[in-house]
């Protein structure tokens, strides 16, 4: 057997044995990027193998939190693609104007920066009041750090050049106090939304929405699980609900293609027309 | 004779020229998926490719997430993603930037390494930093056919020579070499001699 082989049944195995002692369901997940987070474990559990790391993990649901933690942070930055909430300020605002109530799902937010970027956008077009956002992940400890809403000083900067670049009205540095801790965010950013546990693999949905906003979530999964997303998403939006994808994710390769109208083709906002 | 499946590029500080100089002697129907990593600007359009268009025959486009690797056409690695081979298709990812990067060219060498094996062609060009030094290694390691710009020739010479401490590639070659080369490790489907011992 060739050694690219053998990594692989051992990933096969551990996957298998996650999921059947956890439950959590990893095995359709894009292999790339999800064999070298796995080997970033091996690494620094200090073990010989992958399948000395499942012996572990099987064994110390310490060493499975921290597996966990690895396979599902997705690094992302408020107002990552400044030109992406531009649009959701020019085109999609006037459309959420129309509803008397907004029910907004950011799904897999992972540490909680698109769910602040949201909220500010939404009070400074004076719609947050009338809005719930649910905020979703995995990972309860991520979940955490989101409700937080404590983020590193040094990442300001660049978050104030993107807050300019999206549209931003206020002075970005506003919406937080800088402490020893980092940049404390405003708590009433957080006051309409929920954050909640959710498995995009085996939950189900949990109610309709005007907005899905899912960026850089499903490319770490393969086409089928993909395919599977999209379909709870279809299935939780409302007629002519939007779905908002990152920049290089398009809908062209996944089974909803004929679902959805562009409402912005390059920004990867999509409208639901059945 | 390996037939080989897919071609892949890394390179930085200088990579724009170098890359224009390779594409322009390519055919229109390189029959062989080139993904291409050059670091390049985290925010906003830079409009490489429509600059790389200009010097080559194949079409070149960023990579979409899930992209199948199609023959006849070059892949670039879009700013502020990883680009990660996933057999038939491209996967991107925004796991922290790697040797300072993202894209960054070792994720890319090492997840087209495991996929492709020893039908995989990896070329290490122009830089100012170590970056593909570690994905080129793991290429050689899987077989896979390597070839490093002559730092001599190079804009920057601190990339190559960082890959040539890891590695003893297949070739070392002036930018005019390797356009024609991989031409010709690409067209003999079959019979004829890489060269490799």
């Amino acid at each position: 057997m060739r050694t690219e082989d053998l990594e692989q049944l051992e990933i096969d195995l551990l996957l298998e044995g996650v999921y059947r002692r956890y439950g959590y369901d990893f095995r359709q997940y894009a292999r790339g990027s999800l064999r070298r987070r796995i080997y970033k474990r091996v690494l620094d559990e200090r073990v010989a193998s992958i399948s000395s790391l499942q012996e572990r993990v099987l064994r110390d649901p310490q060493a499975m939190e921290r597996l966990v933690l690895e396979l599902s942070i997705n690094v992302t930055a408020m107002f990552r693609d400044p030109t992406f909430y531009l649009a959701l300020r020019t085109k999609v605002v006037p459309l959420l104007r129309t509803y008397p109530f907004i029910r907004v799902w950011n799904a897999g937010c992972s540490t909680g920066e698109e769910v602040y970027s949201l909220a500010m956008l939404l009070q400074e077009e004076g719609l947050y009041d009338r809005t719930r956002i649910y905020a979703t992940d995995i990972n309860e400890r991520v979940l955490q750090r989101a409700e937080e809403g404590v983020f590193p000083l040094d990442k300001m900067r660049g978050y104030t050049e993107n807050y300019i670049k999206a549209g931003g009205r206020k002075a970005f540095s506003e919406y937080y106090k800088a402490g020893p801790r980092g940049a404390t965010f405003k708590r009433d950013l957080i006051e309409n939304v929920v954050f909640a546990q959710h498995n995009l693999v085996s939950d189900r949905s949990f109610n309709e929405f005007n907005v899905i906003m899912c960026r850089n979530v499903m490319i770490y999964f393969d086409k089928a699980l993909q395919n599977h997303v999209h379909d709870l998403f279809h299935r939780s939006l409302i007629n002519f609900g939007v779905l908002t994808l990152g920049r290089k994710e398009s809908i062209k390769f996944t089974s909803h293609e004929n679902c959805y109208e562009a409402i912005d083709g390059l920004e990867r906002i999509y409208k639901k027309v059945k | 004779m390996a037939n080989y499946s897919l071609v892949v590029i890394g390179c930085s500080w200088g990579g724009f020229h170098s890359l224009r100089e390779i594409f322009n002697v390519l055919p229109g129907d390189f029959a062989v998926p080139i993904v291409v990593a050059q670091h390049r600007l985290a925010q906003g359009p830079d409009g490489l490719h429509t600059s790389l268009q200009s010097a080559s025959r194949i079409p070149i486009a960023d990579v979409m997430d899930k992209e199948p690797l199609l023959g006849g056409a070059i892949y670039l690695a879009p700013s502020d993603y990883h680009t990660i081979v996933e057999g038939k298709y491209l996967a991107l990812s925004t796991e922290e930037v790697v040797q300072f990067a993202r894209p960054s060219i070792d994720v890319l060498f090492e997840s087209a390494a495991n996929s492709y094996g020893n039908t995989l062609i990896a070329v290490i060009l122009t830089g100012a930093n170590e970056d593909g030094a570690e994905g080129l290694r793991r290429v050689k390691e899987l077989g896979g056919y390597t070839i490093v710009q002559d730092p001599k020739s190079a804009i920057r010479r601190e990339m190559p020579e960082a890959a040539l401490a890891k590695v003893r590639p297949d070739r070392v070659l002036t930018i005019e070499q390797i356009g024609p080369h991989l031409v010709e490790l690409c067209s003999s489907k079959v019979g004829g001699d890489d060269g490799r011992p």
